[in-house]
């Protein structure tokens, strides 16, 4: 019996012409840039501080790399961290103990993940931009229905080291981010259910047709969402020690622009959970870099969404210029098994 | 049989109306100030802006897209006009109007070119310039405001002058609409853009300028976010870097409720107006019968999220009237 071979033969030349490399590239610019903007720039505490204050919109990236790789998006992932952040601040105030009130916290956000997947797979004419932009909008109005105006704190004291604590001199949240990434990283490259996830995102009829539960992926992978959404927001309230409504506006877009930058192909099915995790740092740092040099942060906006722009052109050009120049599928040189070349 | 087909579609607009009317009487019982002359007149002066932006938004929607970066664009044309009115006092209040469009049309085509020529997906193309934009507003103005006593008289005339009584951002938003209607109903270019969002293949085959259509519809809507822009700005007398933040999710809910679908192709100009004027009524009479603010956004995505809703359930029940009506 032949064997059919289901990798490309290892070989230098894919092995550095991959997009990540690109991406260490751009990290280790961002750093040289940044040390000459201060000379205590290189030290470990930079390295392991530094993280505190970007990595709670990062646990957002790893489940949105799973949305785009399935080739949908989903819009409302601030919203729902600020809605889940506002019942728990209000549930608190209350008289539920703080615990309590963090796993309702949690609850709240897979509820709202798991009500878009309800809604995208029972309604499979709508978009899932269109849907997401209505739960987005809804979500966040509750949140002001709930709140107004005002601001809500005063939390225990145990719950702000969830953000400012260490363990040892290691960030609480760095450690749990590594842990959520290795568990991410482990579902989408090493287990049938992440396999499922690519075969929906480049022929979600294929997927169908072959055996693969489609809503059920699409519903899990939507929930998941939702719940990183509520971690998210724990982290996040634990660091500002208050929320309000407006809490964690404009997340998607930086989440969203990670993914892409990473080389998470918006079409679906292309991508891989290393990128958007160098993405994350490079970004982090980026921002870090230009607070050091006080640009405002408004102008940060410009430089995000340039950044996310960039990235989807340069990656159309890699993907679309491949296909034409070559067709997709072709027999191999001993004209033995045809097999399907990367796009 | 027919009947009912014709029933199904005509329901959209029908209930529309009747919804209009229902809120009406309601908004009325509560508080007799709404069915005044002055407030209606106010009610459709606030309903104009949205009115010309949904006019674009339909035909971004209309070809399968969709426009994030609407507000953003309102308020960098807004904040430019403004700033140029404020240093050259003498100009003309159509110079500014034009000034403000070409503004929105140079975003508008830059964003067409990304989603035409680069296949950027709608989403991302203006998710990604909305953010520039707003950027763009904020570094330009330092932050800054521009107010009242900046600008001229003439200026701000562009939206508190009118012929008896009917403001001008009225007999703009009518103008545009009646256009509007004999353009995508008449003209061959209007029929087109229906094409390339009911099937893009089939139109590239048809030998339609798919891409060139797609370019001209995010270049109206840029130069429509920019008129609507100016006549804002001239309306509040203030221009500020977050002028109209979140305006474009009205603009989407206002056209979604006016029956346009999301999945591009179908979508008439009556339904676009009834739907326009019917969120106006709730953006504006709201605070009339003693709604909380706070209500507004989650009414706001409530409306959009049944809107779409209803559109699929409708569909779905049209399309199976049609089969059954083949059935033998």
């Amino acid at each position: 019996m032949r064997e059919i071979r289901t990798e490309r033969p290892w070989s230098w030349r894919s092995f550095f012409f991959q997009w990540e490399w690109l991406l260490v590239l751009i990290f280790l610019a961002v750093n040289v840039v940044n040390s000459t903007l201060s000379p205590y720039y290189f030290t470990a505490d930079t390295f392991l501080s530094t993280p505190q204050t970007f990595l709670d919109k990062a646990f957002l990236v790893l489940p949105m790399t799973m949305v785009i790789i399935l080739g949908m998006i989903d819009i409302s992932v601030a919203s729902t961290a600020a809605l889940s952040a506002v019942i728990m601040a209000v549930s608190f105030h209350a008289g539920l103990p703080m615990g309590l009130a963090a796993v309702l916290c949690l609850a709240v956000a897979t509820a709202c993940g798991l009500l878009n997947g309800i809604l995208i797979t029972r309604f499979k004419e709508l978009s899932s931009v269109i849907v997401t932009l209505a739960t987005m909008i809804i979500y966040r109005g509750i949140a002001y229905v709930i709140l107004t105006d005002q601001a809500s704190g005063d939390f225990p004291k145990w719950y702000a080291s969830l953000g400012w604590g260490f363990i040892g001199s290691v960030p609480i949240i760095l450690v749990v981010f590594v842990v959520a990434a290795v568990v991410f990283g482990l579902l989408l490259h090493k287990t049938s259910f992440g396999r499922r996830i690519y075969a929906i995102g480049s022929n979600a009829t294929a997927a169908r047709y072959s055996g693969v539960k489609t809503d059920l992926i699409v519903l899990l992978v939507f929930t998941i969402t939702g719940f990183m959404a509520g971690v998210t927001s724990l982290f996040l309230t634990s660091r500002m020690g208050s929320t309000r409504p407006n809490v964690a506006q404009g997340y998607e877009l930086d989440v969203i622009a990670m993914v892409v930058l990473g080389g998470v192909s918006t079409s679906g099915g292309k991508g891989r959970i290393a990128g958007p995790l160098l993405a994350i740092f490079i970004i982090g740092f980026l921002y870090y870099g230009l607070g050091l040099v006080n640009i405002q942060a408004q102008s940060l906006l410009i430089i995000v969404g340039l950044l996310l722009i960039l990235s989807v052109l340069v990656l159309n050009f890699r993907f679309g210029s491949a296909r034409k120049a070559r067709p997709s599928v072709s027999v191999d040189n001993e004209g033995k098994e045809p097999h399907i070349r990367p796009r | 049989m027919k009947r009912t087909v014709t029933v199904v579609e005509r329901f959209r607009e029908l209930g529309l109306l009747g919804f209009i009317v229902v809120l009406a009487v309601i908004f009325q019982l509560r508080n007799p100030v709404f069915l005044t002359l002055s407030n209606l007149l106010d009610l459709l002066t606030n309903t104009a802006i949205l009115s010309i932006l949904a006019v674009g938004m339909m035909m971004v929607i209309l070809t399968r897209g969709i426009d994030l970066s609407v507000g953003a664009t309102i308020a960098l044309a807004g904040m430019i006009s403004a700033l140029t009115v404020s240093s050259f006092r003498a100009i003309s209040p159509v110079v500014s109007v034009l000034e403000g469009m070409a503004i929105g049309t140079i975003a508008g085509a830059l964003i067409g070119l990304l989603i035409s020529r680069f296949n950027v997906l709608p989403i991302i193309a203006t998710l990604g310039f909305m953010n520039v934009i707003r950027g763009l507003t904020y570094v330009v103005s330092k932050g800054a405001w521009v107010s009242s006593y900046q600008m001229s008289d003439g200026f701000k005339a562009i939206a508190s002058g009118g012929v008896l009584g009917i403001t001008t951002p009225i007999l703009i938003a009518v103008v545009i609409n009646v256009a509007f209607a004999y353009f995508i109903n008449h003209v061959r270019t209007g029929r087109q853009i229906y094409a390339v969002g009911s099937n893009p293949e089939a139109a590239d085959i048809s030998g339609i300028p798919r891409r060139r259509i797609i370019l001209m519809v995010y270049m109206v809507q840029g130069a429509l976010a920019g008129l609507g822009g100016v006549i804002w700005v001239a309306k509040f007398a203030s221009a500020q870097s977050d002028t109209a933040v979140g305006f474009e999710l009205s603009v989407i809910a206002a056209t979604v409720l006016g029956g346009v679908s999301i999945a591009g192709g179908s979508g008439k100009v009556s339904g676009l107006i009834l739907g326009t004027i019917l969120f106006g009524m709730l953006n504006n009479a709201l605070p009339l019968i003693n709604v909380s603010p706070f209500w507004q956004m989650a009414i706001q995505g409530i409306v959009i999220l049944a809107a779409v809703l209803t559109n699929v359930v409708v569909k779905r029940n049209s399309q199976r009237l049609a089969l059954r009506r083949r059935a033998i």
